[in-house]
């Protein structure tokens, strides 16, 4: 079994970080540059941890398997990002958002890490703000702020809807600063296909290039790995298509526990799947929901009529119905699973009878259509752009979609992971939103474990490290590895199938989405574990992958990737039958209260579950580091 | 409404350009799809097609993709002869099988500049974007060292013309509209951003005069005020940023090369 320590530190809850900063072990500067780390992924974790190690002096080569860094995933992020500021003056505080954290994550997330998370938050905005970052401001030139759910402040600051692209162009332009003086290398098309453990511990990783398809082996005195969530484990998410879990779940078969894989964040507002071509689910931003009202028609054989001649005695305005407090303003998970209901219930709308209306006309009646259009105008013209439809005429067509996991590799208080050197960051981790993250809380989560978190923590593990006894690429451990990828790419490109990789995905994310989706339930979760291994033998029997290794092959890298996914939708059905309550983005049918609330069991599942590899088609170990809550206390999730 | 857009089907041929690798001779070839819902994007008409070539034994084409809502700035195509396609302020990715007619032969092609050079069959190498914003694309601002966000007001005006010029996405059809692969509205764009605000005045003139000649140096051209590159950017950003691009060099050349220096910058602590 793996040894959990979370090195959380003791102590009053506002002073751990303070305490531990002033505690934990530093390398001195003339050292620094003696240390060589590696960072996998250039994300706003990845991008901002590279930039600030190098700054500190230490020798930084940054890998990404985009073609620049500006292009990795974090870019999409629209709404804002959180920091206890309280510039509004409206009574914020770092306790309320460490609070606001905690309890939007169902309990289900660290005391420690979450109230550092909002500790730090405040440095954040400082540090984008002197980047040049273009938040919106008031008259007064001073910074405006907006709300987002799950809190009663007004404490997110915004880029139009493009604040996640702001935020990476800001730590993109302060990690290419450092590649411009020689600080970072920086390997781009370079993906990262093996961990190497060396003695134990983390030291070094192997690449193929995208391009060449040539394998390289790195050593380092550390690794970090920054590489993003794992929902296009579902194939359709809101994810970037070449997002993936490659990098952790290989560091994963090396030793690396996996913290509670099952959590996932489905979103309720997303464009509908309109066929079975479909690559991508769009997000239409949650603050529709403020002057749209959600409905379907109350009879099944009204939905494929044109949705201005059903009357509106023969509509069903089921949040408003269901959640009367609440209306279509329900938090995100219950919105999400009452949209499935009803489409289970065969009352869906649009050609798949998967989508439910969102309609306008009461607030265009009410408001004019300027001032809609004001409001609104951007998400309408996206929805148009897609779609071909005019939400002002008729009503916008939505759908729940995945986009965010909460679940990552298992991190200590330093973001170490119980492999010693390979630290993990950003959504890659398990570590800061518990079973449920708050809106523009992964853009802090991100920028907060890069600037101002790993900096600190990794000179505590390097310092224990001898300068210079980093292992030579060439020792056994460096090339087994690599011989592990060669085969690999082998075994794939001599399958002898004749089905694409992209029959697959689709395949395992209907699976995934059916039983491990929305709504889980033991007998759905037990029929996915029957499936999943045979799809997964299906998979290397029958799949095609054309081309050779030696060249830029894109059939090649999604066939690896989707090879991991499958194993990966194993470890997902596994966790999420084996918790046997509900929690945040995990609703298990069973665990419910009569108004559809998660039911947790804090007695019995009041932890962390870390899963530990054993081999593939394996039963894993099942790890537990328990969650104790000190100063918060455990109460039933409320927002009525 | 709903109905009668989404059961249209129809049927085009693709004419896209394939190249095995950077020194390789490349070509059109033909491929046709059938029944083809017009809500599909144009990027998923390629994924179909590609699956077609993989079951027919062929090798699919390679073309370069990622988040496919328009702010990634990887889908990088020519089609029918224009950078993202048919339509105004949008991406490669925001285009759908619906401005097509049926039975229509669409050609797609890389984006073709000599700074971009093409990696295989529609991907190029755009990584020249990458060295431009390495030479000075940035703020020298230390993680850690930075002063109270509110401590600098920034007009609103300023802050709004600065995001303007900031929503680029690095896709490169500025330079692939352009007749000189001028890249001129990329460096325009990210120079306009950092000098309209506060922050980035310290580094202004040596910020401009070093994008510029980076540019220069890795092979993009000069600009001739046709302002295509506007006309095929996916975020509409408007030249008139080059304008001030120009004033900003033009200035940062005379500043620089009239007030004398410190002959101690650069040392000391």
């Amino acid at each position: 079994m793996a040894k959990l320590d979370s090195k959380i530190p003791s102590g009053p809850l506002a002073d751990k970080w303070r305490k531990h900063k002033t505690e934990i072990k530093l390398v001195n500067p003339a050292n620094k540059r003696k240390y060589e780390i590696i960072v996998v992924g250039a994300g706003l974790a990845g991008a901002s941890a590279a930039a600030t190690l190098a700054e500190l002096g230490y020798k930084v080569k940054s890998f990404v398997f985009h073609d620049s860094p500006r292009r990795a995933h974090s870019i999409a992020a629209q709404g804002g990002i959180n920091a206890a500021k309280n510039y509004q003056n409206d009574g914020d505080s770092v306790y309320r958002l460490f609070y606001d954290t905690i309890k939007g994550g169902d309990y289900r997330a660290r005391e420690a890490n979450v109230h550092r998370l909002a500790e730090v938050s405040v440095n954040i905005i400082d540090q984008c703000v002197a980047q040049g970052v273009p938040f919106a401001r008031e008259y007064g030139g001073l910074l405006a702020n907006r709300s987002f759910g799950g809190a009663q402040v007004s404490r997110t600051f915004y880029a139009r809807g493009q604040t996640g692209q702001q935020l990476l162009l800001g730590a993109y332009s302060a990690l290419s600063r450092m590649v411009g003086q020689g600080a970072v290398e920086l390997f781009t098309n370079e993906e990262m296909t093996d961990l190497v453990v060396v003695n134990g511990q983390a030291k070094g990783i192997i690449t193929r290039n995208l391009v060449t398809g040539e394998l390289r082996r790195w050593a380092a005195d550390a690794v970090i790995l920054a590489t993003g969530g794992y929902g296009n484990v579902f194939n359709l998410s809101t994810y970037a298509r070449g997002s993936n879990v490659t990098a952790i779940w290989r560091a994963y078969k090396r030793g690396a526990c996996f913290g509670n894989p099952c959590y996932t964040q489905i979103h309720p507002t997303c464009i509908p799947v309109t066929g079975d071509y479909q690559s991508k689910l769009t997000l239409m931003s949650e603050s529709l929901r403020n002057d749209g009202r959600i409905w379907v028609p109350k009879r099944k054989e009204d939905c494929r009529k044109d949705p201005a001649s059903i009357a509106e005695e023969d509509r069903d305005y089921y949040l408003e119905r269901m959640y009367p407090s609440f209306g279509n303003l329900a938090p995100r998970d219950i919105a999400s699973r009452a949209a499935k209901r009803v489409c289970d219930e065969g009352r869906g709308i649009g050609e798949t009878g998967l989508g439910v209306y969102l309609d306008f006309s009461d607030a265009i009646n009410r408001l004019g259509e300027p001032a809609v259009r004001e409001r609104y105008g951007n998400l309408f013209d996206i929805y148009h752009e897609i779609t071909n439809e005019n939400a002002y005429k008729t009503p916008m067509r939505i759908y729940p979609a995945v986009h965010y996991t909460m679940g990552g590799l298992w991190v200590d208080y330093n973001l170490m992971s119980n492999v010693p050197g390979l630290f993990v960051l950003g959504e890659a981790n398990f570590s800061d939103h518990g079973a449920n993250r708050l809106g523009a809380s992964a853009l802090m989560q991100g920028l907060a474990d890069g600037y101002f978190v790993v900096p600190y923590t990794i000179g505590d593990y390097l310092a224990g490290q001898k300068p210079g006894s980093r292992p030579s690429p060439d020792a056994p451990e460096f090339k087994e590895a690599e011989a592990n990828v060669r085969a690999m790419t082998q075994r794939l490109l001599s399958a002898k199938g004749t089905q694409p990789v992209s029959h697959f995905h689709k395949r395992l994310g209907q699976i995934m989405w059916n039983y491990c989706g929305m709504a889980r339930t033991k007998e759905g979760l037990q029929k996915a574990l029957q499936e999943l291994p045979k799809l997964r033998e299906e998979f290397w029997a029958s799949v095609k992958v054309p081309g050779s290794a030696d060249t830029l092959n894109q059939a090649l890298e999604n066939a690896g990737r989707v090879a991991d996914f499958i194993e990966l939708g194993e470890l997902m059905c596994l966790d999420a039958l084996t918790r046997e309550e509900s929690c945040g983005g995990h609703f298990r049918e069973e665990y419910q209260y009569p108004d559809g609330e998660c039911k947790r069991d804090d007695e019995k599942f009041g932890h962390v579950a870390a899963w530990e590899f054993q081999g593939v088609g394996q039963p894993p170990l099942r790890n537990v580091e328990p969650l104790n809550y000190e100063f918060v206390k455990m109460s039933v999730r409320n927002y009525k | 409404m709903v109905a009668e857009a989404s059961n249209k089907t129809i049927s085009v041929t693709l004419r896209v350009w394939r190249q095995a690798g950077p020194n390789q001779p490349g070509r059109f070839v033909d491929y046709t799809a059938k029944d083809l819902n017009t809500n599909m994007s144009f990027l998923e008409l390629l994924d179909v097609i590609n699956d077609d070539i993989t079951r027919g034994g062929g090798e699919p084409i390679a073309f370069a993709h990622d988040c496919r809502e328009g702010i990634c700035g990887t889908c990088s195509l020519v089609i029918d002869g224009k950078p993202h396609g048919p339509h105004r302020g949008v991406a490669s990715c925001q285009t759908y099988v619906r401005s097509f007619e049926d039975g229509a032969v669409i050609t797609v092609e890389p984006f073709r500049a000599r700074p971009f050079p093409v990696v295989k069959d529609l991907v190029t190498d755009r990584a020249a974007f990458d060295k431009i914003q390495q030479s000075g694309g940035y703020i020298s601002v230390r993680t850690g060292a930075a002063p109270d966000a509110n401590a600098i007001a920034v007009p609103k005006e300023d802050a709004e013309l600065a995001m303007d010029a900031a929503a680029c996405i690095g896709c490169g059809a500025c330079v692939a509209a352009c007749k000189n692969a001028s890249a001129m509205l990329f460096v325009a764009a990210k120079v306009s951003h950092l000098g309209l605000v506060p922050q980035g005045q310290p580094e202004r003139d040596k910020r401009v005069l070093a994008m510029v000649n980076t540019a220069d140096a890795l092979g993009f051209g000069s600009c001739t005020n046709q302002y295509e590159c506007s006309a095929a950017c996916p975020k509409l950003i408007s030249h008139d940023f080059i304008a001030r691009l120009n004033r900003d060099y033009i200035g940062a050349t005379f500043r620089t090369a009239f007030t004398p220096a410190s002959a101690n910058t650069g040392g000391g602590a």
